[in-house]
């Protein structure tokens, strides 16, 4: 029996391996998508104060930290029953929204997006951000970079740093923002929206004008009918920040919709020996193994859950595209895995709305931003978006606000099951008779891409006249390409 | 005797302020009043000079326990520093036993040049309450225990 | 002329470095122009076998981020260090153990039963994962779990240490000027084992808050009190680090109302930095009365965790009793 291990996957963040076995015939027998790595926060985090979970939770994730320090305040809100003032919320939310805003266009120009604009089976040397540059313009890199830089400054601002910020504290924040600082942001949120309709313009041109690509999307290797999640504020509308769980079936149905706190009566996690992850399926449906339909618990929580999940985008910009999205793939739900990369465009945009709205809200500058608690802290849950799917922290403590239990469920894990699963059923589709070449192993990578479980490629600014001489090369080291801008 | 059957010997390391408990020793010493030889003195000019690193670097080298030593409260010979040893000593004992170091491993005492004999019994006693305790064995997953301290004392 | 080869792994990471390593925005470009990207996980297709067929010495810079957790982690460590001139422990994980150092304070048994046994864990047979597994098709294996995090300067020699968490871009900026200064000649290399893209005082110094001398009654948490902007976090009682922090970082907690946490590291000349603290805080406790003194160290709930909070691996007793017990 031949064997395929793909280790390490590489373009994203984190670790993980792909081993994919061949039968006699060439054709694939089985697939094991294992996760090789566990730090142990649920455990270490025991011991340390509460307010410190937003803080040591950032480190969960360093691409996302942003949804571990929002998804820790609301828990530890919740641990202390307190009521954050709206302009904490508010400030919160704001911070969010831009944050969306970056990893969304991070993973979109630099990850997914180069399979799409390049072709899935283009030469590995041009399958990333320096090659849809070249195809599609030098000015994509310089909005790309605009785009980062923008987000993160909005992060620093309200957040303190760019990279696992610091503010939120439980009961609302440490400092609030001034009008001059309400006004960049503004500024930089008008941006935002403008580059994101320019974003779903690329991907109209680029994608759903090319035929082969349109077919890739609806065609059925890379579909699945599972249940979808995602969190909806009180018009069953799409929320990052705050709202109930609401879980649909593969026949877009509402099957459940939860608060936070209950989220355990609904939620149960399979262990496997073979990956230290566990994987989250649907408790009361029950785990009837990795496969889709009605009777199996696995489901899916991306932005293209989060659209199947809702009624609609709170945001007119952004519901206008949600509407022309689901007419133009035939009706709620959406199956086909691909259509993750337009559904994350559509969020984009929401998101840059979002941002303009708080904001501009008269409260966002306003002094009150913290209530200090002053219950006794006994137990709470906390819930987000992560851009990757639902993000639950739980956390237990004693009289003292010190944690003595932890319990989380993070964005990319309830994935696990469907991206097992995606992962097998392309190699399944794609590798018949022992035909196994780098641009069919890209297309199988291209499954679990879509999940963007966290990171993409290294983005380049691009300033205008600056000259610029890259070589591109393969994974021997041979130069492949070399691009050249405004060299001699 | 085998390996197996020697008395276990704490290893302590003590230390012990230039002015009062440094002198102290030395007036056990002078007297011939007998004290354990498992403790082994540093002198420092003031118990205030002890930096909680020296605590951790005994215990990393192989210490089984860990002495402090100076003058009364209020007569300390740099006029207030015993205070400083004394809030350092309740701080460092806190964290010691989150890393799993038992208290009683940490002792603070005061002990005036005079008080030779109370200084001797003193150690008496705390060698044996860490005879009890047992050996640190402070080490790393896959390496050895430090030594060097403990073949001295067998020396 | 080739250009010299640049590398950049994560071992136990959150992936935060790559993204400071990002945020450098323009200066990538730099990067680019000067160097030959040869081995980096995150951004480009080169596996473990590309950097096992290289010749020793050939890559001449590395930056290695994350904790030594597991045996992959320490094998692509021993195997960068054969192929680099330079190893730089890039980020606090990889200089002191940072966050996943905390584990610690536990042993490997514990971390693992408490992350397969969490109230939503379906596991009535009890299972752990293994490190190899035979399927039908054949054995799969993942890698082993170390029983305590290291450093990387623990499991191998490292050239320079650049701490934070991550480092700051404007940081990273400058010492990848000085690297490309050192190539076309113009500087020279610090001595080994010197820290870089840091300063060599404490964040108090970059800290604007006005200090005066501490008398500290009472230790306060941060979500009991709406603090004094311009006042040292310190001296109202907030538990802050900073005073035994490495600068480099502006003081930018601080500057926003949060106590810093210490994730630069020791400052320049610490042996260990959780001692460090433990005498300063102590130092400025106003008491001389043993009950009195209990009753303030009461305000800190967890003082080896705030001690000790980036810097568990890396300090003097690196692990607990438990940790080492198995």
């Amino acid at each position: 029996m031949q064997r395929i291990t793909i280790d390490p996957i590489t373009r994203l963040e984190g670790h993980g391996k792909i081993e994919i076995f061949l039968n006699e015939q060439g054709n694939v027998t089985n697939t094991y998508f294992q996760i090789p790595e566990l730090r142990g926060f649920e455990r270490f985090c025991v011991g340390r104060p509460v307010e410190e979970m937003p803080l040591l939770t950032n480190r969960i994730c360093g691409v996302c930290p942003e949804a571990h320090h929002m998804a820790a305040a609301k828990a530890a809100d919740a641990v202390y029953h307190v009521e954050v003032p709206r302009t904490g919320k508010m400030l919160r939310e704001l911070l969010y929204s831009a944050f969306y805003c970056t990893d969304h266009t991070t993973h979109f120009y630099a990850l997914g997006g180069p399979d799409f604009i390049m072709g899935p089976d283009a030469p590995v040397a041009e399958r990333n951000i320096l090659g849809v540059i070249h195809k599609v313009g030098l000015e994509i890199g310089g909005k790309v970079i605009q785009m980062r830089k923008y987000g993160h400054t909005v992060v620093e601002i309200i957040g303190g740093r760019k990279v696992h910020p610091c503010t939120s504290i439980p009961g609302g924040l440490t400092k609030g923002i001034t009008e001059e600082q309400r006004k960049e942001i503004e500024m930089m949120g008008r941006w935002a929206i403008e580059f994101a309709q320019f974003s779903l313009q690329v991907f109209n041109d680029i994608v759903l004008g090319n035929k082969t690509y349109l077919d890739l999307i609806v065609g059925d290797v890379y579909t699945h009918k599972t249940y979808y999640m995602g969190l909806v504020d009180e018009k069953n509308k799409v929320n990052f920040y705050d709202g109930k769980v609401r879980v649909v079936g593969p026949d877009g149905k509402e099957y459940v919709k939860y608060e936070p706190k209950d989220y355990a009566a609904h939620i149960a996690e399979h262990v496997e020996p073979w990956t230290y992850l566990k994987f989250p399926y649907l408790k009361n449906v029950g785990w009837k193994g990795f496969v889709d339909g009605p009777d199996s618990g696995v489901y899916m929580a991306t932005p293209l859950s989060r659209l199947n999940a809702a009624d609609g985008m709170a945001t007119p910009l952004a519901q206008a595209e949600y509407e022309k999205f689901y007419n133009t793939l035939g009706g709620k739900p959406v199956h086909q895995r691909l259509a993750i990369h337009w559904a994350r465009l559509i969020e984009l945009l929401y998101a840059a709305e979002r941002w303009v709205e708080l904001a501009t809200d008269p409260e966002i500058t306003s002094p009150d931003f913290h209530a200090i608690p002053t219950a006794t802290p006994t137990e709470g849950v906390g819930i987000v978006e992560a851009p990757r799917g639902t993000l639950t922290h739980h956390y237990w403590t004693d009289e003292r606000g010190v944690v003595t239990k932890v319990n989380l469920i993070v964005g990319t894990t309830n994935n696990y099951a469907p991206i097992t699963m995606s992962i097998k059923k392309a190699a399944d589709s794609l590798i018949k008779k022992g035909n196994v070449n780098e641009g069919l192993l890209n297309m199988v990578e291209m499954a679990f891409r879509a999940y963007d479980p966290c990171f993409g490629c290294a983005t380049h600014s691009l300033p205008g006249q600056m000259p610029l001489e890259v070589t591109i090369r393969d994974a021997e080291g041979n130069p492949v390409n070399v691009l050249k801008q405004f060299c001699e | 005797m085998t390996e197996e059957t020697k008395p276990f010997e704490p290893v302590i390391i003590g230390f012990t302020c230039n002015w009062c408990s440094y002198r102290a020793a030395d007036m056990a010493g002078t007297a011939r009043m007998k004290y354990a030889p498992n403790i082994r003195l540093i002198r420092l000019m003031c118990s205030g000079r002890l930096d909680p690193t020296f605590v951790l670097k005994a215990f990393v080298g192989g210490a089984d326990a860990v002495m402090i030593s100076g003058c009364h409260p209020g007569d300390c010979h740099y006029v207030e520093q015993n205070y400083k040893a004394l809030r350092r000593f309740h701080l460092l004992k806190r964290v010691l036993v989150q890393m799993g170091i038992e208290p009683g491993r940490l002792k603070l005492m005061w002990a005036s040049a005079a008080e030779g004999a109370f200084f001797a019994a003193e150690i008496n006693k705390f060698v044996e309450e860490v005879r009890a305790l047992g050996p640190l064995n402070w080490s790393q997953p896959g390496e050895q225990v430090s030594t060097p301290i403990m073949e001295e004392v067998h020396a | 002329m080739s250009k010299p080869k640049f590398a950049m792994y994560w071992a136990a990471s959150c992936g935060g470095c790559e993204i400071a390593v990002l945020n450098i925005h323009e200066k990538i470009l730099d990067v680019d122009a000067n160097f030959d990207v040869v081995f980096w996980p995150v951004a480009m297709d080169a596996k473990y076998k590309d950097v096992e067929a290289m010749e020793d010495g050939s890559i001449l810079l590395t930056l290695f981020n994350g904790g030594i957790r597991n045996d992959e982690n320490e094998h692509i460590a021993h195997l960068l260090r054969k192929k680099s001139k330079i190893l730089v422990a890039f980020g606090s994980c990889a200089c002191e153990g940072c966050i996943p150092g905390l584990a610690n304070f536990s042993s490997i048994t514990e971390l693992v039963d408490t992350a397969f046994s969490t109230i939503t864990t379906d596991n009535p047979e009890n299972i752990r994962p293994q490190s190899s597994y035979a399927m039908p098709e054949g054995i799969i294996t993942i890698p082993t779990l170390n029983p305590v995090l290291k450093t990387l300067g623990q499991v191998v020699d490292v050239d320079y240490y650049m701490p934070g968490c991550p480092p700051e871009s404007h940081q990273i900026a400058a010492v990848i000027d000085l690297v490309i200064q050192v190539l076309q000649g113009k500087a020279e290399l610090p001595p080994k084992g010197t820290t870089i893209g840091a300063g060599n005082s404490t964040v108090c110094d970059e800290c604007k808050r006005t200090r005066n001398v501490k008398t500290i009654k009472e230790f306060r948490r941060i979500q009991f009190t709406h603090t004094d902007p311009e006042l040292c976090l310190l001296e109202q009682g907030i538990p802050c680090n900073g005073v035994a922090t490495r600068s480099g970082c502006d003081a930018r907690c601080p500057t926003v109302g949060a106590q810093c946490i210490g994730c630069y590291g020791p400052a320049e000349g610490v042996v260990d930095y959780g001692a460090r603290l433990i005498s300063a805080f102590a130092s400025v406790i106003d008491s001389n009365k043993p009950e009195e003194i209990d009753k303030i160290l009461d305000g800190l709930v967890d003082p080896a965790g705030q001690f000790y909070r980036f810097n568990l691996a890396g300090s003097l007793l690196r692990s607990s009793k438990s940790a080492q017990k198995g």
